[in-house]
């Protein structure tokens, strides 16, 4: 598929999908169980909203979600109390899969939510929007549940920056503009047409999730985007505008983290696909300096791009399916005897 | 068995049933003061409710010319029809931050109180009526009130009020604070804008020439200076200044606005007579041009202390442990005042810093603020409330 074509067919706006009673239908006709994960780490301001109004909106007013999970990397603030007294299911990353020595970072929460969770699709949302809205869920599900082509679906957004009348600004943040379209331009062209390849919120059918591997800390996102493309192609993915996305501001020495973090991931993919041959043994440490009176201090961070295999080579996950389409089934028998 | 005493004995149920209501009562108020709702621009959060009676499948959703948003849950018998108001506005202008913050005692965000919650109540209203399986007589018409504040002037429920064609036998004004306030009687009160402008062609040089800020000064002092009687109470309230735009011009123009209140029609008209006088005084002898502007008018007026709603009221917050707060009011109810209709005002729940960024309103009396409105309608809907 031309990337022209592409973004004119698989490029969406949420309001296409705003009549949710059709998607609902649709996604009862196809028999989709769809599940959401909000992934944590000490975000008590935000997350009582995302709960209170994914669980009314989405699974009480409209059936669109069957299951919403909170998979926690150990807050030290009061998000796991929170999100509980508003009636979420939270799960604590270190106690899934325990058999596997747990790691920290957001991509292991993403990694075990394939695991957790029950539904044929899931979408993953960050939970540090202040302006939730149930079209962060449907505008990024709807895509899968009205073309079975399409396997991974990923979010943009209006970004809320300074720009002239008249001009809409569509692009993604710093080290999207900076380090990862440049990168993606040189490498994968057809990836240069994802408008916010950073986005964290996104909508994946478990069939992709389970076939590739998980970066756990910044890369997960980029590697993800790589290995569908390799494995499935263009076609495979569809982006849709959610409009605008509050959320809190990153440090610049935080993005230079973020961005040593995807460069490991990056380049790992390169060398698995033979496009670049002689890479130096890797470096895992970061420098940066602060200015303190007349000298900078160095500061070292050692990062590295730990990486989960695909899910469906762990044995417990071969188990876990069968409860998975035990759970389906029963859940299938429950919803014909209440209309019954 | 009594009606009210059979409505009282059911309302501790009710209050418990409400609480399973609460994911979808937190969203309707989350979503609701997300939206920004300046008086005059209120299209938006007009929209999202009538969306809302839509979905419960209630009748007549639409709005209207002055923007009102309607629907109408049908009674069992329908021949008569109680109307539900909340303000759709808030005084707050759309490009602030309107982000609703969600904590498990309370939420918080501009306009949550007033009167996010208030219309969230109505937007709930259908969903309540049926998860209680109340089974109404009359019909309940919801009205999401336009342009209510400041210039507004209750425009949208005046308006509806004078053209429609529903006979209304009640109304219950809902504003989301403060539980336990009970309004049934309006003070008279004149709304006012009043303004100092230096004229284009002032000499500047001239001796004393002070500027528009001196010169409302002035103003304000002599307003201070007209003894106001204790009975009839009456009172001056400044509600806002502004004028001037550095710190070293003379202000060529300032602005106040205050509200002039009484229990007493006549006391109103009198004390506005007098700062019509001053302004006049204070413009001849500074050379300004100064301009007295009514935005609204109210009469005083209401049902009685004895009038069977305002008791109904009385005995469901007492039965709730809810201590009534009587107040009289110059909102919505002034209009059904207007229009000779038995009408109060209530709150639902206790909230801090109203009016400021930092609203709040605490969670939990929510629950017992909404039982209580079930209740008023209840007792309404089976006549208890009526003059006999």
């Amino acid at each position: 598929m031309k990337l022209e074509t592409w973004i004119k067919e698989n490029t969406f706006h949420h309001s296409e999908f705003e009549d949710l009673e059709q998607l609902v239908k649709k996604k009862k006709e196809k028999n989709l169980r769809i599940s959401l994960c909000i992934p944590t780490l000490n975000e008590e301001k935000t997350i009582g909203k995302e709960v209170v109004i994914f669980r009314s909106e989405l699974m009480s007013r409209h059936q669109l979600v069957d299951e919403i999970a909170i998979i926690d990397s150990g807050s030290k603030d009061r998000t796991v109390e929170i999100a509980r007294s508003f009636g979420a299911d939270v799960y604590l990353a270190e106690d899934i899969l325990p058999g596997i020595e747990p790691r920290n970072g957001k991509g292991e929460n993403l990694w075990k939510a394939i695991y957790q969770l029950t539904g044929d699709i899931i979408i993953y949302i960050d939970a540090d929007i202040k302006n939730i809205h149930p079209r962060f869920v449907y505008g990024l599900v709807a895509p899968l549940i009205y073309n079975d082509e399409i396997k991974y679906v990923k979010a943009f957004y209006d970004r809320p920056l300074a720009f002239s009348e008249g001009i809409r600004p569509s692009g993604g943040g710093r080290v999207t503009e900076i380090l990862v379209r440049p990168l993606f331009s040189l490498f994968f062209p057809e990836l240069s047409g994802i408008i916010q390849p950073l986005s964290g919120e996104y909508a994946v059918r478990r069939e992709v999730l389970e076939a590739i591997p998980f970066p756990i800390g910044y890369g997960v996102e980029t590697s993800h985007l790589i290995d569908v493309f390799t494995k499935w192609g263009l076609e495979a993915f569809a982006q849709t505008d959610l409009d605008q996305r509050v959320h809190r501001n990153q440090a610049t020495r935080d993005l230079g983290k973020m961005s040593f973090g995807i460069l490991q991931a990056f380049l790992k993919r390169l060398k698995q696909a033979g496009t670049i041959m002689k890479l130096p043994e890797e470096n895992n440490v970061l420098r940066q300096f602060i200015a303190h009176d007349s000298d900078f201090d160095v500061m070292e961070y050692k990062i590295v791009e730990f990486e989960r295999p695909p899910m469906i080579e762990i044995p417990e996950y071969k188990l876990r399916l069968k409860e998975i389409a035990k759970i389906k089934a029963d859940a299938g028998k429950s919803e014909n005897k209440t209309k019954a | 068995m009594p009606v009210i005493t059979e409505v009282l004995s059911r309302l501790s149920d009710y209050e418990l049933k409400l609480n399973e209501l609460s994911e979808m009562i937190l969203a309707n108020i989350v979503m609701l003061g997300e939206i920004p709702s300046p008086t005059f621009n209120e299209e938006a959060r007009v929209r999202f409710l009538i969306e809302r009676f839509s979905d419960s499948r209630i009748l007549n959703c639409s709005t209207d010319e002055k923007g009102n948003a309607l629907g109408i849950i049908p009674g069992e018998r329908g021949d008569r029809n109680i109307l539900i108001v909340a303000h759709t506005d808030n005084i707050f202008d759309e490009k602030i931050d309107h982000t609703i913050c969600v904590q498990p005692q309370y939420l918080s965000g501009p306009g949550i109180g007033d009167n996010a919650l208030g219309v969230a109540a109505l937007a709930s209203l259908p969903s309540i009526i049926e998860h209680l399986d109340l089974k109404l007589q009359s019909n309940i018409v919801l009205m999401g009130s336009s342009r209510s504040l400041g210039r507004g002037d209750i425009e949208g429920l005046r308006f509806f009020l004078e053209n429609s064609k529903l006979p209304i036998s009640a109304g219950i004004c809902v504003e989301g604070v403060k539980l336990g306030r009970l309004s049934y009687s309006s003070i008279g009160m004149i709304r006012c804008e009043l303004t100092c402008e230096v004229p284009e062609l002032y000499d500047w040089t001239r001796f004393g020439a002070v500027g528009s800020i001196i010169t409302i000064n002035e103003v304000i002092n002599r307003i201070l200076e007209i003894p106001l009687p204790k009975r009839p109470r009456c009172n001056i309230a400044f509600g806002s200044i502004e004028g001037g735009k550095s710190f070293n011009a003379l202000a060529s123009k300032a602005i106040l606005r205050f509200e002039i209140r009484s229990e007493s029609g006549e006391m109103v008209s009198k004390v506005y007579k007098q700062i019509t006088n001053i302004a006049s005084e204070v413009s001849s002898h500074t050379g300004e041009e100064i301009s007295l502007d009514v935005l609204a008018r109210r009469h005083p007026g209401g049902i009685d202390f004895a009038h069977p709603l305002a008791s109904a009221a009385r005995q469901i917050m007492t039965h709730m442990n809810i201590k009534p707060r009587i107040s009289p009011s110059t909102s919505e109810l002034a209009a059904f005042i207007a229009k000779n209709i038995p009408a109060l005002t209530i709150g639902l729940t206790t909230g801090d810093n109203m009016n400021t960024l930092e609203e709040s309103i605490e969670i939990s009396p929510i629950y017992t603020g909404l039982t209580q409105l079930i209740g008023l309608i209840q007792t309404i809907d089976q006549g208890y409330s009526d003059e006999t």
